[in-house]
């Protein structure tokens, strides 16, 4: 076996590689795709999970008023620290399944309105108090109550009454909901001794690592939890440290120097650069998220759906993903959902840059003067050179824009969701009926294109009950057509996330679901000894 | 004497109080005058307007700002600096573990960077308009005219990055052993040192080479004096009171200037605390920083003054 080969196949079980990638390369070198593959196999095979070691990332985003409590959680630290020492009932595989954690299997009635889990048995809280149904309960009661302002409310607002019976958990629902697994993924929904409801913020949880400090802000650590039911496959290292490093530049130089081993948010502009640094690793992987531009259907003149079609027709997407994601994404169709989503529709037409179709509905509406776009440095890196971008390939529909540059302190409260045409990012959710539910149904909470269509709405409803897959997935082309063609958002790029790891980790699994591999890039990978 | 210096001083700090409450004031107008509301922004936009209202009660913001603020300061002066709005965690300790971190970079930068100024103004002057005097002249004139950032980004990539010498993640914790810690503060501590150091340096010449055409110079050249003891035991005690200023400004600076440089080594100081905190809009915070930087420097200000008129007998004796 050539030394090229064995180079090759090492590079793809460190994840540098892709399976495709290498087996183009294997064919280049005149290997038959059925050895190279079996190649593949055995280097993966040798890569087998070190044991001990200090794991240390380097991670954008933390703050000082940052909690542990996990209903507070929005920023991307306590989210991937929550990961190390907090576990939810179900997990999410790389491909979109759902998969046991904390419980170990689950049933639905025929209507998906009454589901039952399984609660597995044997595991302890780092208080060493044993799992019990009574502390999912008692968990799933304090995210749905109101008064604890959780992130993982607007998941709970469906479920009518959670319920303990022998060791199952069932949940009733409001209303069907064949996604439920899929929903109590999400990272705010930890499974606390008695939900956390003495005191939320203890930090005590089931997952394999104990809190050994934290400092809000600053950093994170955390030390192997010995009884950990689930060694084998989760908590490597010994130690887990996370460093909150939010600027970019200092992150990379943590990673160069080896303060770091893995760090986050790698900006695309320099990708090409860091790809070429010795022992660092670039790790992309195209995720849900996406820098959209919001219009709102009820204010003037985005009220008029010609005037909507027309900024969407002036849209350069190409160029957008090539100038400001250097191509690391892909390019937008003007509705929330692409290919990393499971039962994605992949028979929507693509939207193209059509500046005389753009000119033509824009003559159609009848507007004239110009359109003030307000975007911001925080509403998505580079948001403003994409607004200026904009604003080139608006002028060559005849479209004369108006671009505002905000200051970012505020930008949140005062411009996103209250102006009615800004730039803004959504981070994806883990199903095609969350991201619909949370931002454009009319009831949702963060409406941010103000779509109100109540046809839209029953059409949400029902394919979120539907069990059959293949109907369920033409309700959602359905759906997306609708938003495409009708909505107040226009999508021109869905980023990669970028983490950059050093030759010293090893088990990075690019995961599409969240970034930095589902947040459980600290408990996934190892150090190499 | 000593009884008039006495009033002096006691005058100084009266004022510097005085001035203190005035700045106060000025604090809470401005956190007022921020858009945005705190009971707003921790319930977000899906708040109804009754949720907002219980929460602006329970967080008092209800009642009318001079009440707000008398009970600000009369927390203050009782030492309670009250809670976080956002986490609601007391704001004393962790400001007092900020506020720790920063002195301690400061102390460091500044016991290199004022004896460092203080000797190369010596030698500058020394050696006036030689060759030396305009190499040190020149080098910390480009160290002060480049942005703090791009030296902190050079040192990083240079002697973190390639020679590996000092780490470039200057993050401190309670517990760390000196020498780590004196390790992770030294690239931010050269930083300061070289943003600071034209200024001090600069001064110290421009105010001994005024003194040096004095008459009582020319007496101690006659007498045989070497230059450097001309300078060191003449020209520099009678040049010290804007040498005083400059320092005092200087270490203000390093107290409550750094914010840029604690982003970039990511050092837990009080400037990244007192951003985190307005961006949330946490008021209570970010009056106690306010304050705390405003008494720093008007602190340093006064011990300015103050040792400007011990230095200077005219002013001690004012007829």
């Amino acid at each position: 076996m050539s030394k090229e080969l064995e180079y090759l196949s090492s590079r793809v079980a460190s994840g540098a590689m892709s399976r495709r990638d290498f087996l183009g390369r294997a064919a280049a070198l005149g290997v038959a795709a059925p050895f190279a593959n079996s190649l593949l196999a055995g280097a993966a095979f040798a890569e087998t999970p070190a044991k001990g070691g200090t794991l240390t990332a380097g991670i954008q985003t933390g703050e000082s008023t940052d909690s542990l409590d996990p209903a507070s959680w929005t920023n991307q630290v306590p989210f991937v620290f929550g990961r190390c020492w907090g576990e939810q009932l179900v997990e999410l595989t790389p491909e979109g399944d759902v998969k046991p954690r904390l419980a170990t299997e689950w049933d639905s009635n025929k209507d998906a309105t009454k589901w039952t889990f399984k609660i597995r048995k044997d595991v302890t809280f780092h208080n060493g108090k044993t799992l019990t149904a009574d502390d999912v309960v008692a968990t799933m009661e304090r995210h749905s109550d109101k008064k604890s302002k959780s992130g993982a409310l607007g998941i709970m607002q469906g479920i009518k009454s959670i319920t303990k019976d022998g060791d199952t958990v069932v949940f009733e629902l409001k209303s069907a909901n064949a996604d439920l697994p899929f929903l109590l993924e999400d990272y705010h929904l930890v499974i606390q001794p008695n939900g956390g409801k003495d005191k939320p913020d203890a930090g005590i949880g089931t997952g394999p690592y104990k809190i050994e400090t934290h400092e809000a802000g600053v950093r994170d650590v955390g030390q192997r939890y010995k009884d950990y039911w689930n060694g084998d496959k989760y908590g490597h290292a010994d130690t887990v440290v996370i460093l909150t490093i939010n600027d970019p530049t200092a992150r990379m130089s943590a990673l160069q120097s080896g303060k770091v081993q893995i760090i986050n948010r790698v900006e695309p502009k320099v990708v090409h650069l860091v790809k070429r640094l010795p022992g660092v690793t670039i790790q992309n992987v195209a995720g849900k998220g996406f820098y959209p531009f919001n219009m709102f259907c009820d204010t003037a003149p985005f009220d008029d759906a010609n005037v909507r079609m027309a900024l969407k027709l002036a849209m350069n997407r190409k160029e957008m993903l090539d100038t400001i994601l250097r191509g690391y994404g892909s390019v937008g169709n003007d509705f929330p959902i692409n290919k990393a989503y499971a039962l994605f529709p992949d028979d929507v037409p693509q939207r193209a840059f059509d500046p005389d179709q753009a000119k033509h509905y824009y003559k159609k509406s009848g507007h004239s003067g110009s359109i003030l776009l307000r975007t911001s440095d925080v509403a998505f890196p580079g948001a403003v050179d994409a607004a200026q971008l904009y604003q080139q390939s608006c002028a060559k529909a005849g479209i004369d824009l108006k671009v505002e540059r905000v200051p970012g302190d505020g930008y949140w409260s005062e411009v996103w969701n209250k102006k009615p045409f800004s730039t803004s990012y959504w981070g994806g959710r883990p199903t095609q009926d969350q991201m619909y539910s949370v931002a454009y149904i009319s009831s949702a909470d963060w409406n941010d294109t103000r779509f109100k269509d109540k046809d839209f709405d029953a059409l949400i409803v029902k394919a979120r009950g539907e069990l059959d897959k293949e109907k369920r997935k033409s309700m959602y082309h359905q759906a997306a057509m609708t938003i495409r063609d009708k909505g107040g958002l226009l999508v021109p790029m869905f980023n990669d996330f970028i983490e950059a790891t050093s030759s010293k980790v090893g088990g990075w699994v690019k995961d599409p679901n969240q970034e930095f591999s589902n947040g459980m890039g600290m408990i996934r990978c190892w150090v190499k000894q | 004497m000593a009884s008039g210096l006495l009033r002096l001083v006691a005058q100084r700090i009266v004022l510097g109080i005085i001035l203190l409450v005035a700045v106060s004031v000025l604090i809470f107008v401005g956190t007022q005058i921020l858009p945005g509301d705190v009971a707003q922004s921790i319930l977000g936009q899906s708040a109804t307007p009754q949720a907002v209202a219980n929460l602006r009660a329970q967080l008092g913001l209800d009642q009318p700002a001079y009440i707000r603020y008398f009970q600000w300061l009369g927390g203050l002066l009782q030492g309670n600096l009250g809670n976080a709005l956002s986490n609601g965690q007391p704001i004393g300790p962790e400001i007092a573990m900020r506020l720790k971190n920063t002195l301690f970079l400061a102390f460091w930068a500044a016991a290199v960077s004022i004896p460092l100024s203080i000797l190369l103004g010596l030698i500058a002057v020394r050696h006036k308009n030689g060759f030396i005097d305009k190499l040190i002249s020149a080098s910390t004139l480009a160290t002060i005219s480049l942005p703090e950032f791009f030296i902190g980004y050079l040192l990083i990539y240079f002697i973190a990055v390639k020679l590996q010498w000092f780490t470039s993640v200057s993050t401190v914790y309670p517990d760390m052993p000196f020498l780590q810690r004196m390790n992770a503060i030294a690239l931010p501590a050269a930083t300061l040192t070289l943003v600071v150091l034209a200024q001090m340096m600069r001064m110290t010449r421009a105010a001994i080479l005024n003194v040096m055409q004095s008459a009582y110079v020319e007496t101690a050249e006659l007498k045989g004096l070497t230059q450097f003891e001309i300078i060191w035991k003449h020209a520099f005690p009678n040049a010290i009171a804007p040498i005083i200023n400059v320092i005092m400004l200087n270490l203000a600076y390093l107290v409550v200037g750094v914010v840029v440089i604690e982003v970039i080594f990511v050092y837990p100081g009080m400037g990244q605390y007192l951003v985190d905190h307005v961006a949330k809009r946490d008021v209570p915070v970010v009056q106690d920083c306010g304050l705390i930087f405003a008494a720093v420097y008007i602190a340093l200000n006064m011990l300015a003054d103050i040792f400007s008129i011990l230095s200077n007998p005219r002013l001690r004796h004012p007829k």
